[in-house]
Formats: C-alpha cells, structure tokens, sequence
C-alpha cells in the first residue's frame, strides 16, 4: 500500500530511524540517530526538572518542588503497595523507568518530533532489563525456593506437572506481553494521528466543496491528541506497575 | 492474477481478520467498567481506592486489543 502511489498515506514513515552523526566503531553502527538524540533529550528534560524541582526545599513547595514530590510520592506509593518495603531498595529502578517511559511518550507528542517508544527494541530492552533483574535477584535471593514461584500452592498432586508448565511459560511471556503493550500502543497511536492529518491534508487539496469538509478529521486530531495524552501516562504507569510486581514475585515467590 | 498481487490481497484480507479482534477487547473493557460502576453504586466509599486497579485493569484489557491491532499493521505495513 505504502509502495504504490507516492500520493498514498503512508503512516509507517514517521518512525524511520536516520543517522544524525555517524560513527563506526570495528564495523558496529554506533551512529546517534534521532531516536537516541530524542532518548538523550528526554532524560536530560527528566534530570533537569527533578534537579530543579527537588533543589528547593521550601516549606511552602513552589510549583516544580510540588511536581517533583508529587511524583516521587506516586511511584513510592506503588511501589509499597505492591512489593512492600523490603522492595523499597527498587524504587531508583522503578522511578527512572517510569520518568524515562513518561517523558519519552510525552516528547513523542510534540509535533514533528520522533517518538522513542514505539520502536520494539527500545521497550524490548527495558523489558528484558526488568526480567533479567527479576530472575537474577529472585535466585540470588532465595536460591532454589525461588522456582517455587511456578509451584502455587493448594493444587493436587495430580495437575501439577500441567500447572507448573503453565506457570512456566506464562512467566517466559511476561517480558513479551510487557513490551508489546507499550510499543503497539505507541505505535497505534502515532499511525492514528498521522492517518487524521493526512486526511486533512487531503481535504485540503481536494476539490472546492470538500475543503469545508476538512474541519472534521481536524476535530478527530484534536481528540485523538487528547487521548494520547492519557494513553502517554497509562502506559508509563502500567510498565511500571507490572514491573513492580513481577519485581514482588522476586522478593517474594511464595506469595502464591 | 501474479504470485504477488495475490500475495498483497491475501495480506488485507488477513489485516481485516485480525482487526476484528479488537472488538473482543472492547467486550472486556465494557464489562470492567461495567462491574466497577456496579460496585461503586452499592459501596460508594469504597470506589475510589478501587480506582487504581481499574485503570491498570483497563490498561491490561486493551493492550490485548492493541495486540491484534499490532498484527493488522504488521500485515499491512511491515510483512
């Protein structure tokens, strides 16, 4: 579709990747592309507001101060809530994916700008990141107790085979599952909006009855934007939620 | 009809089926908030602390939406 007339909408073009300073190293592509300059610029915004944000310590917070420590108390508040205190030494792992997720979804928002978490390899990594930290800590941890994760208990002894395969793969999923919500949201999202404003594009340059027409795929952007908007924290939310629990199911397995 | 253009219909025909996927996760969204409405109206104080694992119910419900919608896009644009 995207092959035929250069006319056609072509909604995938948006998240090419293009080199801005080449560099090879030994024959590796090392270049900074526009997704790491876009990843470079989103965590120094985060470091840059929390910096700002926390450097105050007025008793009477001023607007940053109040962003600053209203998010530390959110992600700490989940955190607690799902792996309890013990999962406190976490909370630097959490907070930094749930800002590094949130503002990198919010900066993919601004017009022609590009966004770093609708590449798979991106929210791949992060995933994988979370589940080699959950499987190595669980087995630093508690050893061998911990495949007792796969084992919930009150099953008879004749479904456990079938039950502990199950549990197997569920867990080998989870960073699959993990990663893809984010990515395909992200995806979803950003071919929406280029779609609706190609349609207004199109419009426009249609003929002189239907240029009138284009204020409606105008007003479907504007709400698409909008949604966007909530599904840019939902998402960092709910990576990061996910992560606090399966990071819960390495401090403690014989929660089930 | 070439191997190609066959090929290609094939290819929208299979992103069609998929989207139709994305009507299930809609059924799943509708109950969840329909259930969360239902417990709310009986036990009003109690439906706010609920509110967090609401949304993190949504969010699970529709990636699995998002998940068939994936498949649709990667027939048409990737594959």
């Amino acid at each position: 579709m995207a092959s035929e007339a250069g006319a056609a909408i072509n909604p995938i073009g948006q998240f090419s990747l293009w080199p801005i300073v080449p560099i090879h190293i030994a024959g590796y592509d090392f270049s900074l592309t526009n997704s790491s300059l876009t990843m470079l610029i989103a965590v120094v915004l985060a470091c840059a507001l929390m910096a700002i944000g926390a450097g105050g310590g007025k008793g009477i917070p001023s607007r940053l101060q109040a962003l600053a420590e209203m998010s530390y108390e959110f992600v700490a508040g989940m955190v607690r809530s799902a792996t309890g205190e013990a999962g406190m030494r976490f909370f630097p792992l959490v907070f930094s994916i749930f800002i590094f997720v949130l503002v990198c979804n919010l900066v993919g928002l601004i017009p022609y700008s590009f966004t770093v978490t609708s590449h798979i390899v991106v929210t791949a990594a992060l995933a994988l990141l979370v589940f080699f930290t959950v499987v190595i800590v669980g087995v630093k941890e508690h050893g061998l107790r911990f495949f007792k994760l796969f084992v919930p208990s009150g099953v008879p002894i004749y479904l456990l085979p079938l039950v502990a395969a199950i549990e197997v793969l569920s867990f080998l999923t989870r960073p699959l599952s993990h990663s893809v919500r984010l990515f395909a949201n992200m995806l979803a999202g950003h071919i929406t909006l280029n779609v609706f404003g190609g349609f207004v594009v199109m419009l426009l340059g249609a003929g002189v009855g239907l240029k009138a027409l284009a204020v409606l795929p105008f007003a479907m952007t504007i709400g698409i934007y909008a949604l966007e908007l909530l599904v840019a924290f939902l998402q960092a939310y709910v990576f990061a939620v996910l992560t606090c629990m399966y990071l819960n199911d390495a401090l403690h397995p014989d929660g089930h | 009809m070439e191997a190609h253009e066959l090929a290609q219909a094939a290819k929208y025909i299979g992103a069609g089926l998929a989207a139709i996927g994305i009507g299930f996760a809609g059924i799943g969204v509708g109950t969840l908030f329909g259930q969360f409405l239902n417990g709310a109206l009986r036990n009003p104080g109690a439906a706010d602390g609920q509110f967090g694992r609401l949304i993190f119910g949504f969010a699970v419900t529709e990636a699995l939406g998002i998940f068939a919608l994936l498949i649709a896009l990667l027939l048409l644009f990737a594959i």
